[in-house]
């Protein structure tokens, strides 16, 4: 690859609020942390030539920790590796450590960042899911100040998100979950996969359900976990679903095939994390 | 920019957006560290960023400021290489650098997944794996390694004829 | 102490694991220029306008060429560069270069087009660049004679051979001529087609460097990079370097020929093959290129390793508009004789008999004679690859118990014959030297080492030879100023045909020598060396107009179990094991031979399981390594190789060969073991979406539809399909 470097620039805030500070000043600045998106993207031919901004060193952005009422702080720049490894993600949000190991191999998640998942926004990031089923809160800052926005409304279309030019992803709140969390991802192989589906959901006491791969963004199923919760007949759920995605033909797999395995999944879903001893729960 | 190359404290003028793996090859004339795909797939750019392996096409060199880069000509573990040779880990040898770099960043006491989970990152063509793990676990064993799993069976009807 | 069928260290290993092993990216020359393809983006049409912006850069187009503008392979039909039609969307057009790679990367090319309907669909197409027809005995008589016939259609995609190092040449002007340094298989090759675009009184000079893989994909393909570098290197008259980004190299390259192969048999109630009727159609793409030979083993390969009195094995290889196909480790084999396994599971299946008594009650042994009528040797082992893969994999005990675990065991037995096809190693007539030197001797050969362990095998065979330690034993760089023409680095051919001139000419040399050392030989005799070149076996017969005789001098037979699982939600494969036998005469390097045997048979199983070219418009639409999916450790299961010899005569220790048969098999192997689950699988890559698209078989154990066919007369005989 020959990136036109003549035509681009690195700026490395040393703090975050320098880097707000330069955003603010300058909110077409690209900004980048572990780049496992953003030099694939150069690579396949983005317009590389442009003012980037290198959130990598900000230490203010890293780290897992509860905050208030228990919540999980995820900071935006934990990388996939520090996620899998982290007792409190282990613990309280085990549906995000399988997604971790889950992506790419080790080298991209020693450098692939949850909040860089986000701002990618592409619909098969594997993070996704698991945020939306978690019913995270996006952490977003600016020199003006921050402002907290619910994951599930972030993302306004296919790559599209509520994100203003001049804020940066911080950090995501995730309130303690009731109920038993469940992951899967479906991918084009084994490792070093990209998701033809991905479904993180959350058992009880409100069934929630996020997949990921079968629409513009990643979705939530409004209708399907209104059923489930009502203990409707899995057919029910899963005729629902299908009405809830939208996936479609691509080089990595088929509308048809996605729609098997939604539905396939659910089942799965619903019959795994059953509560232990009460017989099949309808 | 200052940074730890191989164990010496180096200082190398590139571009901070210039992909690490071209500062190595073209810059400190590593050449080892190779390039398959430029898409972070393949892993036979990888190498050591402060003892964690990564994709050097995926890092920009600002990133290596302050830290330590290992590449497979500082690799220090000659059990791993030989075994790499005698197992027949490497073949055509481009997947190798990487490859090794991968398998020195394992953490101890690996069991079987956890080598394959390791090297998943790593694509090889030449080899199936099977020698890879056949030389990653005779380089970490104590003791004398098992010869590889090559199996002969001497056919019993056609007669074993040598040539003339 | 003989180091044949030792693991001695590997010539070219302490390189390779410290970095130091130099591959074309890693040279430098003062000087360097980097350049680039402008490519067609239509599948078909004309050129009909080409706008070059691009300041400072050496810009080539066809006028430039001054010889010939041709690929010169078996046709001259390829343009090096494109002056008004093309064929395919990858067609070079327009060459630049520059020193430096940010302004060439700025430069433009606007090329119009005249665009025409392009012909994507090689069903459909009329123009087969080659046809070929084998027939034994009489088809007619064989159905006549057949309780059941059994029909069926099978296909393969295309196969991206995938070499971790892509394709990239160097070329530096150099006395009056071209010298080409590269990563590739064919020094000579390249070195033919050169002297086509150059003209007369240009030299032409090739030197392969440490190539990163091939698998048949450094066979034709570095011969249109050399010469464009060439090209641009005469223009510039300076050094220049064209090395493929992963993208260009995976949709312009070439892949493995996309195959749709239709059987027909008959077959008797106790199993014996009767009839054996097959039709085979190649997607050759735009050009002829390599197609003709691949359609050629293809064909030979078809009936797979069985007897049949009565068989018609009938290929066509037909033009689309698509970059060419060409080779790609089995070369033809592996698409056939996935066809020939899979039909061979449902013939068994018709007969409600066990897949392995089928096979045993058909499989070749010596002294029978094969579709084009070739009489085997006493190494014709399929029927002991058979059984010790059987034996190995438990293969009986699991296919009765597997079903109700939700695993499924299946397998696949096939053969390779060793060499080049037919007349093809006369025709070569490969030269190999051996040159003194004063600690030993030096290999001088235009084999190359592309992974696969050439320098270190050719040492052992000539170090035995010698009496020597394989030490004393080296091996010059392929450099075409240097070495001879062995023939190319493909079929298999490296130990057995090279390996056996390299033998005779150490036997040569050992009798020259005497009882002197090579320093006092050489002190009072002078140089020496020691050339042999190719002569068949007595008694080899063929004819390339009937398809008759001894299409290969040796086979080399394999067998192959797969054993699998399947989500039956997602439908996702996962290999539990493969077992993979191959009878390779001798292995000359043990570590070697597995290393090969295992690395086929995992690109087997892509083939088989993973990979998927997907083409959209004449275009490779997935040319990403994120999108074309090769296996990785997790998707790879354990794999033992079992290694079989039973000797040929003619190579050197009895080797036969083994770098493209193992990856004949496992395709077939894991189709049938999906086949034991229930799936009908028919087609490859038998990815999960083709696994829910496919239709289910009655669960084993219900016995209806496996039935025996009742007795039947001839008239009135049963039909499957």
């Amino acid at each position: 690859m020959s990136l036109p470097l003549s035509q681009m620039t690195l700026l490395r805030p040393r703090s975050l609020d320098q880097a707000l500070r330069l955003l603010g000043e300058e909110p077409t600045l690209r900004p980048l942390a572990g780049c496992t998106d953003v030099y694939v993207a150069l690579q396949f031919g983005q317009p590389a030539a442009g003012r980037y901004l290198d959130l990598w060193g900000l230490d203010e952005l890293r780290g897992v920790r509860r905050g208030r009422d228990g919540r999980l702080v995820l900071g935006a720049l934990c990388t996939w590796t520090e996620l899998q490894r982290s007792a409190l993600v282990r613990r309280h949000l085990p549906m995000l450590a399988a997604a971790a190991r889950e992506v790419g191999g080790p080298q991209v998640q020693n450098r692939g960042t949850l909040g860089g998942n986000v701002a990618n926004g592409s619909p098969a990031g594997d993070g996704l899911p698991v945020l939306a089923a978690a019913e995270a809160t996006v952490v977003l800052g600016s020199a003006r100040g921050q402002r907290w926005l619910a994951f599930t409304e972030f993302y306004t279309g296919y790559r599209a998100t509520q994100r203003r030019p001049d804020e940066l992803i911080l950090a995501f709140e995730v309130e303690p979950l009731e109920g038993r969390q469940w992951f899967r991802k479906v991918g084009t192989r084994a490792a070093q996969a990209i998701s033809k589906v991905v479904m993180a959901a959350v058992r009880a006491p409100r069934p929630r359900l996020a997949l990921g791969s079968v629409g513009p963004t990643v979705l939530r199923l409004p209708k399907t976990e209104a059923a489930l919760a009502a203990s409707a007949p899995m057919e029910e759920c899963q005729r629902l679903l299908q009405e809830e995605i939208a996936p479609i033909d691509d080089v990595r797999s088929t509308a048809a095939y996605r729609r098997h395995v939604c539905s396939a999944l659910l089942d799965r879903f619903w019959s795994e994390t059953a509560p232990p001893r009460r017989g099949k729960q309808r | 920019m200052k940074f730890t190359l191989n164990g010496r404290r180096v200082e190398v003028e590139a571009h901070p957006l210039a992909r690490l793996l071209d500062v190595l090859r073209e810059e400190c004339g590593l050449t080892g560290t190779k390039e398959g795909c430029g898409e972070g797939e393949c892993g036979a750019c990888t190498v050591l960023l402060d003892g964690r392996p990564v994709n050097a096409c995926l890092v920009p060199f600002a990133h290596a400021e302050g830290a330590r880069v290992s590449t497979v000509e500082g690799l220090k573990d000659r059990r791993l290489r030989a075994a790499f040779v005698d197992e027949g880990g490497a073949q055509c040898g481009f997947c190798t650098p990487g490859m090794l770099m991968a398998a020195a960043a394992l953490p101890k006491g690996f069991d079987e997944q956890g080598l394959k989970r390791g090297l998943a990152g790593n694509l090889c063509r030449c080899t199936g794996y099977t020698a890879i793990y056949r030389a990653v676990e005779k380089s970490r064993a104590r003791r004398a390694p098992a010869r590889p799993k090559v199996r002969r069976a001497a056919p019993k009807r056609p007669a074993r004829r040598r040539s003339a | 102490m003989p180091s044949v069928g030792k693991s001695v260290a590997r010539k070219d290993g302490w390189a390779k694991v410290t970095g130091a092993a130099r591959y074309v990216d890693d040279l430098r020359f003062p000087g360097l220029l980097h350049a680039r393809t402008v490519r067609a983006t239509i599948p078909c049409g004309e050129v009909a306008g080409v706008r070059v912006d691009a300041p400072g850069c050496v810009v080539v187009d066809h006028r430039d060429i001054p010889g010939r503008n041709v690929i010169a392979m078996i046709e001259a039909d390829q343009p090096c560069l494109v002056e008004r039609e093309v064929r395919h969307v990858a067609e070079p057009i327009v060459l630049l270069a520059h020193a430096d790679r940010e302004t060439l990367a700025r430069a433009r090319v606007e090329v119009e087009y005249r665009k025409r309907e392009p012909l994507l669909d090689p069903r459909l197409s009329r123009q087969a660049f080659k046809e070929i027809t084998i027939e034994k005995g009489r088809l007619a008589e064989g159905f006549a004679r057949a309780d059941l016939v059994v029909e069926g259609e099978y296909s393969t995609g295309a196969q991206e051979q995938l070499y971790l190092e892509t394709n990239g040449v160097i070329a530096v002007p150099e006395d009056g001529g071209v010298t080409v340094y590269g990563s590739l298989q064919c020094p000579f090759y390249v070195k033919k087609s050169l002297e086509a675009v150059l003209g007369p009184g240009r030299r032409a000079r090739v030197v392969q460097l440490e190539t990163g893989g091939g698998f048949g994909g450094k066979e034709d393909y570095p011969s249109i990079l050399a010469c464009h570098a060439a090209l641009l290197a005469l223009k510039s008259g300076r050094p220049v370097k064209l090395v493929l980004d992963r993208a260009e190299d995976m949709l312009a390259t070439t892949k493995r020929h996309p195959s749709i192969v239709r059987h027909r048999t008959g077959v008797t109630r106790d199993g014996r093959l009767t009839a054996v009727e097959v039709e085979v159609l190649m997607d050759a793409g735009a050009y002829v290129t390599l197609s003709p030979v691949v359609l050629s083993r293809g064909t030979i390969h078809a009936t797979g390793p069985y007897r049949c009195d009565h068989v018609r094995v009938h290929g066509r290889a037909v033009m689309t508009n698509t970059p060419p196909n060409g080779a790609f480790r089995g070369f033809g084999a592996p698409q056939t004789q996935f066809a020939a396994e899979v039909h061979m599971d449902r013939i068994a299946e018709a007969l409600g008999l066990d897949p392995v008594r089928l096979r045993e009650i058909n499989a070749l042994r010596p002294g029978d004679r094969t579709a084009t009528g070739q009489v085997l040797g006493r190494d014709a082992s399929a029927l002991l690859a058979l059984r010790e893969a059987v034996r190995r994999s438990d293969f009986h005990r699991k296919r009765k118990a597997y079903p109700s675990q939700g695993k499924g065991i299946g397998l696949a037995l096939f053969f390779h014959g060793s060499g080049f096809t037919g007349g093809g190693e006369t025709y070569l007539a490969s030269r190999a030297s051996l040159e003194l030197t004063e600690k030993g001797a030096r290999i001088l050969v235009g084999s190359t080492e592309i992974g696969q362990g050439t320098r270190t095998m050719h040492a052992q065979i000539v170090a035995d030879a010698l009496g020597w330690p394989v030490e004393r034993v080296t091996s010059a760089t392929p450099d075409t100023a240097l070495v001879p023409d062995s023939g190319p680095t493909v079929a298999s051919r490296t130990c057995m045909v090279v390996g056996k001139l390299l033998e005779r000419a150490a036997l040569e040399m050992k009798a020259r020598l005497g009882r002197l050392s090579p320093r006092a030989y050489l002190r009072r005799h002078g140089p020496l060396v020691v050339t042999k070149q190719y002569e068949p076996p007595a008694g080899l017969e063929w004819s390339d107009q009937t398809y008759r005789g001894d299409a290969y001098g040796a086979y080399g037979w394999g067998c192959d179990v797969v054993e699998l699982e399947v989500d039956p939600a997602t439908l996702e494969t996962r290999l539990l094991k493969t077992t993979a036998v191959c009878d390779v005469g001798k292995a000359i390097h043990p570590v070697m031979v597995a290393g090969q045997i295992e690395g086929g048979t995992a690109q087997a199983l892509g083939f088989g399981l993973l990979e998927e070219v997907v083409m959209r418009d004449g275009r490779m639409a997935n040319a990403q390594l994120t999108n074309y999916m090769i296996p990785t450790s997790l998707d790879t299961p354990p794999l033992e190789a079992v290694i079989l010899e039973s000797p040929y005569p003619h190579g050197p220790s009895g080797a036969k060969g083994v770098g493209e048969m193992p990856m004949d098999g496992p395709a077939a192997a894991a189709a049938n073991a999906l086949r034991h689950l229930g799936f009908d699988v028919r087609s490859v890559p038998a990815t999960p979406e083709r696994l829910l698209a496919c239709p289910r078989l009655p669960a084993p154990g219900a016995k209806s539809k496996a039935r025996p066919p009742r007795a039947t007369s001839a008239r009135g005989r049963r039909r499957v399909s």
